[in-house]
């Protein structure tokens, strides 16, 4: 009895499928690339790596989204502001590796700088030549925003749409200062052109294959340290304060520092899926900061499932697949498709594809006690 | 209840005169308004450490208000609010009153109805509230057993792994009364708390008070006049903010002002 009073991390069956994707994403798909000959039936194309690398880094976007908005009741929409920002720091450090391998051949100066006749590195670019500077910059940058952001907001009690509006504020404007070419960040071009991460050719198909088994790796600490959270007392105080806010407090708890928290990690694990985004798509711009990029990120949360981890991820892929093949496919219809997504979950399929596998389960179920109660009478005659 | 009717009859109020204890909850010249009206005007109330406090009066006297002020939710705009000696609970908000052992009991039963009935006392068991510490929190054996012997005394044994939104309304009651008495306080603020309780339940609730007096403060904000005598202490009858009446039950109920508000309206 005792057992059940407290929640583990994952059940058995958790445990089995969350190591069978690892499986999948970092020893099958490399294989079926590198090892299989190119014209085999196995063989995965080249250009599916780094897009199965960058669904991943959605997918840890949409495992942090959820933390959040799934578990606390946070509907930020400025997710994608932090994705960028981790972003840009990956993509700072790429720019420094360049080195005087760009078009002007200036050993310090990014490209783009020399072109603005800038005389001297920003102070704001030093230290970004050292990768464990970089690394540690793609989670303090956004950790410090969120913190920041968060406290203000949250300790005025700032909720619901309001907070919505806010976060949404937020990224929008720092997509305009990114548009500024006196920011000193490439104005709309972004950063682009790299060579090389820690030694290793950027485009070359083994770099990519390496980044896709580090994005899987990315994604599956991102899911077990969310996991971890919401199976945590604090997660269960996440759960009460999207229930009865009011009680919390008059419980002690201050929800204050609960939502800080969730929304600072949150914020981290996006900043992280944004630095191993960029090498694998190979430029970053303001575009990123678009206020409907943070949209539909919650419209992936959605459609896979709010409140289950595994459903985000799920949301991601899926939602990440369709516009893929759409975009490709029907270019124009796109957009629409994805309105009528977000309006059909909402309306529909409130807990998203993870709520029909279950509701499918429980009907399962049910029509076999039936089939047990009316066979039972049966066999006792 | 036989006792109180003579002294009423003899013109003595018994529960009036009763020597007062250490004073807990001390509210002085508490005046609260929005947009001009004036939700408390001026009130005054002294509450005794181990005793039970009934309040009644009518819808808008400003029962609920009251309880906002001293449970940090609402600043008063003058007076003065203190807790024992020199707490002063105007400084501090909602958790911080909590933590200081002051537990408020909704109108509306408020539990977390996601969670498991065992879940909600989990997260109302007095330990360390601070996030760092709630993220590693542990139940060891006597915060389990603590929790078990709260079930058995809210009745809700069986329903442990049912999430709390599927008990009926006087089960959240009890659940609700559960978590407070889990977080160890001084000072019980309960706003009706038998509604939508059964004659039965409504009893045993009557007789947990009793029981939880002495050891605890209490103060019973309640509509429901039999279970107010039932409980038979010191009644405070709030009208515009302000204490109208105080005294027995009985003592009340013969006060022509009371008569007035309650049937005037």
């Amino acid at each position: 009895m005792p057992e059940a009073d407290r929640q583990s991390l994952m059940t058995p069956r958790g445990w089995a499928a969350f190591l069978a994707v690892g499986f999948v994403l970092i020893v099958l798909i490399p294989v079926a690339n590198r090892l299989v000959t190119p014209g085999g039936a196995l063989h995965l194309p080249e250009y599916l790596v780094p897009l199965i690398g960058k669904y991943c880094c959605y997918a840890m976007l949409a495992v942090a989204m959820d933390l959040i908005w799934g578990y606390a009741g946070i509907l930020s929409l400025g997710q994608g502001a932090f994705f960028a920002l981790g972003g840009y720091c990956m993509g700072m450090y790429l720019m420094r590796q360049i080195g005087d391998r760009g078009v002007y051949k200036n050993p310090v100066l990014p490209d783009f700088m020399v072109f603005l006749n800038w005389k001297e590195l920003p102070w704001y670019w030093h230290g970004f030549d050292m990768f464990w500077f970089a690394a540690l910059m793609v989670v303090v940058v956004p950790g410090v925003l969120a913190f920041v952001l968060g406290w203000l907001a949250f300790r005025s009690r700032v909720t619901g749409v309001y907070l919505s509006i806010i976060t949404q504020a937020l990224t929008f404007a720092l997509m305009l200062a990114f548009f500024r070419n006196n920011m000193g960040f490439g104005g709309n071009n972004g950063l682009t052109d790299f060579k090389d991460l820690l030694g290793f050719t950027v485009q070359s198909q083994p770099t990519r294959v390496g980044l896709l088994i580090a994005s899987a790796i990315g994604l599956g600490l991102a899911f077990l340290l969310c996991r971890w959270i919401i199976t945590s007392k604090l997660g269960r105080v996440c759960l009460a304060l999207r229930d009865a806010e009011s009680r919390v407090r008059f419980l002690g708890y201050s929800p204050t520092g609960a939502k800080l928290f969730v929304f600072v990690v949150a914020a981290m694990i996006s900043g992280v899926a944004g630095a191993l985004y960029v090498p694998q798509v190979g430029i970053i711009n303001p575009g990123e900061f678009s206020p409907a990029n943070s949209i539909e990120i919650a419209i992936w949360v959605a459609v896979g499932g709010r409140g289950t981890l595994a459903g985000a991820i799920l949301g991601a892929f899926i939602v990440n697949a369709a516009k893929t093949w759409l975009t490709g496919a029907a270019p124009e219809v796109w957009l629409f498709f994805l309105g009528a997504l977000f309006i059909v979950v909402t309306l529909f399929l409130p807990h998203g594809v993870v709520g029909i596998v279950r509701d499918w389960q429980a009907r399962r179920s049910a029509a076999r006690a039936t089939v047990l109660a009316s066979t039972r009478p049966a066999e006792a005659t | 209840m036989n006792a109180a009717a003579v002294n009423v009859a003899t013109g003595h109020d018994p529960v009036a005169e009763t020597a007062p204890g250490d004073t807990l909850l001390y509210l002085e010249d508490v005046t609260v308004s929005f947009d001009g009206f004036k939700a408390l005007n001026a009130l005054s109330l002294a509450i005794a450490k181990g005793e039970m406090r009934t309040v009644i009066g009518p819808n808008g006297a400003g029962k609920t208000t009251m309880m906002d002020v001293i449970t940090g939710k609402t600043r008063p705009d003058t007076g003065r609010v203190q807790f024992g000696d020199r707490i002063d609970l105007t400084r501090l908000d909602e958790a911080g009153v909590a933590n200081l052992g002051i537990g408020r009991k909704f109108q509306k039963p408020t539990v977390f109805e996601n969670l498991t009935v065992f879940e909600n006392l989990e997260l109302a068991l007095k330990c360390d509230r601070g996030t760092f510490a709630t993220l590693l929190a542990r139940l060891d054996g006597s915060a389990r057993r603590r929790i078990a012997d709260m079930l058995d005394l809210i009745g809700l044994g069986e329903h442990r792994h049912r999430p709390a939104g599927a008990l009926s309304h006087g089960q959240k009651q009890w659940l609700e009364i559960g978590m407070l008495l889990l977080t160890d306080p001084q000072l019980l603020l309960l706003d009706e708390p038998v509604a939508g309780m059964t004659d039965i339940e409504t009893e045993q609730t009557a007789a947990l008070f009793k029981e939880l007096a002495g050891s605890h403060t209490l103060v019973v904000v309640e509509h429901d006049m039999q279970f107010v005598r039932e409980l038979g202490v010191r009644v405070t009858v709030l009208h515009e903010g302000s204490v109208l009446a105080e005294g027995s039950l009985d003592h009340v109920q013969k006060d022509q002002r009371v008569v007035d508000v309650y049937l005037g309206r």
